[in-house]
């Protein structure tokens, strides 16, 4: 039964069938977020192990269900005999603090900056816009290796390196956002009606900028975590005997052949918390952006 | 055109300029170069002899032009290391990571515009869903973890595949598929999209209205148009995401590039090599991304006229 009002009905149902609820992918990555957050704010009660405790003589032990198996140590120890599953525990603790702290930094920055090149025009928009297509530009693992080899790895200063490894785009989310929201009328209608700078910014800006820096700060969170274990692969990131995932992965390495349980763990955690935000970080953006949904 | 070409010039002069500068700076800030690399064993008239001869106790804005002088006259020092000039160190690297980003980026058009145009094609069936599940994993797979397990896979366990060098085309394979994981990902999703927005046009439904068959009207009118922005894509995003990824991938694969040279240097602090292989990389990059934006506006009349 076809009527003139068929393509507005279809869209309807679509758009209210989609992006509203969770499919079972996400659904399955809320659930492993709650977990992991959770195994990182809990991992010294998890283990009974302190991850930097060496035990020469149950070195290199394999985990649970093999040969040689330790007692205790489920999934193995390393070649100082330290507990795999408390390292790996506590270098996702330190890597969920690091990504973190770094999306923090960024969002402050890149929205600072963001808030400026959209409120004020001329020069200082266009410096800023020149820094943002600048970063867009440089391989920022170059800048990393660079800082990092100059100014040492410290925890500070790896922050830092992360805190700057995104703030471009949050800085081009909100100028779009603050940009299209000042030529709305319902702006002018608030100015009209006395209300202040402050206020305009707090009760009409801020709301519509909420949901894209989520999903923006959700994206940049695994990417973060990325870079981080890619940091401390290489050596220049976490410093030993402090565990990270991505350290543990590199120092691993060496042990490969004979004890590869010591690199598996790690990496299969990383790769879990990166698959478990990026799927939750496409939801919220699905969700966000009406445009999208019609795809 | 002119005008339009003169602006991409001083767009990438001004971001190698600021390049530059930062690297200036990230070296100063780090506090005294002397104390910073060459440390122990030195006598304090040897520092005082070595601080003056470097004009560090000049003013900062004084060490700054003499710098750039040096950046413009081709002089970036010698090699802590190994004492020879920087720029050879870093010349006789720069092809294997050629070959190696050359052979990433065919395996990555190869795989990545076929499956794009599958994923637009079938974006409501099975298919769809399965090729962006691949560009998903792509994404969330960090390089190194590709690698470890493929080193560990096909290396240790199957005996298959050699791990470190260069020399054969087997050494070839994990380097490439270790690099082209996040291209992959990335040039699929563009295509795709591109796909989309192209397949949404008026001439597409013209195109299948005169009868023409659906494989031609996807592959010649579809990809035909999509083309242009992908190959924008393969030239400003490709060429970024390479140079990161080669740092990673060389320095597994002991590969004789520069992303193995950049990580050793900024491991031993050889400065200077650290300082020109960031330079020269980013002006590859900026290179790479402004002849992209040329090629781009030869391509589509509509960009140059907008731009200029």
């Amino acid at each position: 039964m076809a009527s003139l009002a068929d393509p507005i009905l279809r869209l309807r149902r679509r758009t209210s069938h989609k992006g509203q609820g969770a499919d079972i992918i996400q659904k399955i990555a809320m659930v492993l977020a709650v977990l992991l957050v959770g195994a990182a704010l809990f991992a010294p009660l998890l283990t009974p192990f302190d991850p930097l405790q060496q035990s020469l003589l149950s070195r290199l032990r394999p985990p649970m269900g093999f040969d040689r198996y330790a007692p205790g140590h489920f999934a193995g120890t390393d070649e100082l005999g330290r507990d795999v599953l408390a390292r790996s525990l506590h270098g996702l603790r330190l890597t969920l603090a690091l990504a973190f702290a770094g999306a923090v930094i960024g969002l402050v920055i890149g929205g600072l900056l963001g808030l400026i090149a959209g409120l004020r025009r001329g020069w200082a928009e266009d410096v800023i816009m020149a820094l943002v297509d600048m970063q867009i530009a440089i391989p920022f693992t170059l800048v990393a290796l660079l800082v990092l080899a100059l100014m040492g790895s410290s925890l500070t200063v790896l922050i830092f390196v992360l805190g700057i490894a995104g703030w471009e785009q949050y800085a081009r989310i909100v100028r779009g956002e603050v940009r299209r929201i000042a030529a709305q009328p319902y702006l002018e209608a608030a100015k009209t009606a006395g209300a202040g700078p402050v206020y305009t910014a707090w009760r009409h800006v801020l709301p519509n900028l909420v949901s894209p820096l989520v999903v923006q700060f959700t994206l940049a969170l695994s990417n973060i975590v990325i870079l981080e274990s890619t940091l401390s692969f290489l050596g220049l990131g976490v410093q030993p005997p402090q565990p990270s995932l991505g350290s543990m992965v590199g120092l691993g390495r060496d042990y490969m052949p004979t004890a590869p349980w010591i690199v598996l763990t790690p990496a299969a955690l990383i790769v879990l918390l990166t698959f478990t935000v990026q799927i939750l970080g496409d939801w919220l953006r699905d969700r966000a952006d009406v445009r999208l949904r019609e795809r | 055109m002119i005008p339009y070409l003169l602006r991409l010039v001083v767009k990438a002069a001004v971001t190698l300029f600021a390049i530059v500068t930062v690297t200036f700076v990230a070296t100063r800030l780090s506090g005294n170069p002397i104390d910073t690399f060459l440390g122990e064993g030195l006598t304090e008239e040897g520092r005082q002899a070595l601080i003056s001869y470097f004009e560090l106790d000049r003013s900062l804005w004084h060490q700054y032009l003499a710098y750039l002088r040096g950046v413009l006259s081709g002089e970036f020092g010698l090699s802590f290391v190994d004492r020879r000039p920087v720029t050879t160190v870093v010349a006789e690297r720069l092809w294997p990571s050629g070959q190696l980003l050359l052979a990433s980026v065919a395996l990555t058009v190869a795989v990545s515009l076929p499956l794009g145009v599958l994923a637009a094609v079938y974006r409501r069936s099975w298919i769809g869903s399965a090729v962006m599940v691949v560009a998903f994993t792509g994404y969330a797979v960090p390089s190194f973890v590709l690698a470890i397990v493929m080193v560990l896979t096909f290396s240790y366990w199957l005996n298959w595949l050699p791990v470190v060098g260069n020399g054969t085309w087997a050494h070839f394979i994990m380097p490439t598929i270790a690099m082209s994981g996040v291209l992959v990902a990335a040039l699929t999703r563009f295509t795709r999209n591109a796909m989309l927005d192209v397949l949404g046009q008026d001439f597409i439904r013209t195109a299948r209205a005169k009868g023409l068959r659906e494989t031609r009207v996807v592959l010649k009118h579809g990809l035909g148009n999509a083309s242009i922005t992908v190959i924008s894509v393969i030239g400003l995003q490709i060429a970024g995401l390479a140079a990161a990824g080669s740092v990673v991938v060389e320095s597994i694969f002991s590969w004789p590039g520069v992303g193995q040279m950049l990580v050793n240097a900024a491991i031993l602090r050889d400065y200077p090599v650290l300082q020109f292989g960031v330079i020269a990389v980013a002006v590859a990059v900026v290179a790479i991304n402004m002849l992209t934006d040329i090629a781009y506006a030869l391509a589509d009349p509509r960009i140059r006229l907008a731009r200029a």
